[in-house]
């Protein structure tokens, strides 16, 4: 049965249910991820990091937190 | 000596561009920058995983990062990576890596040339990984990439330079840097290819693999540097089989 202050949207792949009114820069902290260390793309639309903690998470949103890992 | 490497609007004194990938211990990248010199470093770009601990914090600071596409299996995942590494805000470089092979992991030409024309028009320095085809090298020339960067061998085979004779090609026919990267086992395959004329060389698994990353890393540093010294001095000619032997003290005076 579906909260009315819960919403599922897909983190990196993966189906997450957060509150309502969540911002990005919320669920970043909430996923023990440094803002300063990422990229966010929100439906394949990069999000500017000034606007992590002014955006609200939608239901049904498709988010990707991304960060430089070692490659050659 | 005043031979710098100008790329990308800056003016490198290191012709030997180093990767982050494969090391028994990521603690290991800052002594092998140390050792080898090198001011541009090429890291890729991932989801954050569970342990989202990233690289950067392994990357000594000043120098030149060079995220790649890796994971492109199109023009337009490239394109798209390329955005992201731009918004992370430590810069304009890209190597453009587009891949839909992973037994052979050979570059893709005809989408990395797409993605070159595209990003170079929104502004990156491209540096584009190619096979070493002329064709290609010209399309992402002509695109606006900043270099070609052909394959010596493919990515992680530490094979060298299979692909000398048209590298070779590359190098006479291209006005663009030409870095080869790739397939790079040993500092005499990096010390070959700048003796051959190439701009420089790019490493990773020719480190990372080796038992001493940060010694192999000064070998590969100094490689490098003979091979381009060897280049500008301008190696003697080589004699043919059927022309023998020169002798190399005189010819009279001999005690007989």
């Amino acid at each position: 049965m579906e909260q009315r202050n819960s919403l599922c949207v897909t983190v990196n792949g993966q189906e997450r249910q957060v509150v309502a009114g969540m911002t990005v820069e919320a669920l970043l902290h909430e996923m023990q991820v440094d803002p300063g260390r990422v990229v966010v793309e929100r439906n394949l639309v990069i999000l500017p990091s000034a606007e992590f903690a002014r955006v609200p998470l939608l239901d049904g949103d498709s988010i990707e937190v991304i960060h430089f890992v070692g490659g050659g | 000596m005043n031979d710098f490497f100008e790329i990308g609007g800056v003016q490198l004194k290191s012709r030997l561009f180093v990767g982050t990938g494969k090391y028994r211990s990521d603690d290991l990248i800052p002594a092998v920058c140390a050792a080898s010199g090198s001011e541009v470093i090429t890291v890729a770009m991932r989801r954050v995983d569970g342990s989202g601990r990233g690289i950067m914090g392994h990357i000594p600071s000043g120098m030149h990062l060079l995220p790649n596409t890796s994971g492109a299996r199109t023009a337009e995942e490239a394109v798209r990576l390329a955005r992201i590494a731009k918004a992370a805000g430590c810069g304009n470089w890209i190597k453009i890596e587009v891949i839909s092979d992973s037994r052979r992991l050979l570059p893709d030409g005809y989408a990395t040339a797409r993605a070159t024309e595209i990003l170079a028009g929104e502004g990156f320095v491209v540096f584009p990984y190619i096979n070493a085809d002329l064709y290609v090298a010209r399309a992402c020339a002509d695109a606006g990439a900043a270099c070609v960067m052909p394959l010596a061998a493919p990515i992680g085979t530490n094979r060298g330079l299979r692909c000398r004779e048209m590298i070779g090609v590359l190098i006479d026919e291209m006005k663009v840097p030409v870095v080869v990267d790739a397939g790079l086992g040993r500092p005499s395959e990096a010390c070959e290819a700048m003796e051959m004329g190439a701009d420089a060389c790019l490493v990773n698994t020719g480190i990372a693999s080796s038992g001493d990353a940060p010694a192999m890393a000064r070998a590969f540093a100094l490689a490098v540097e003979a091979g381009r010294a060897a280049w500008l001095a301008g190696p003697g000619a080589a004699r043919s089989h059927d022309e023998g032997a020169a002798a190399s003290s005189p010819l009279t005076g001999f005690l007989r």
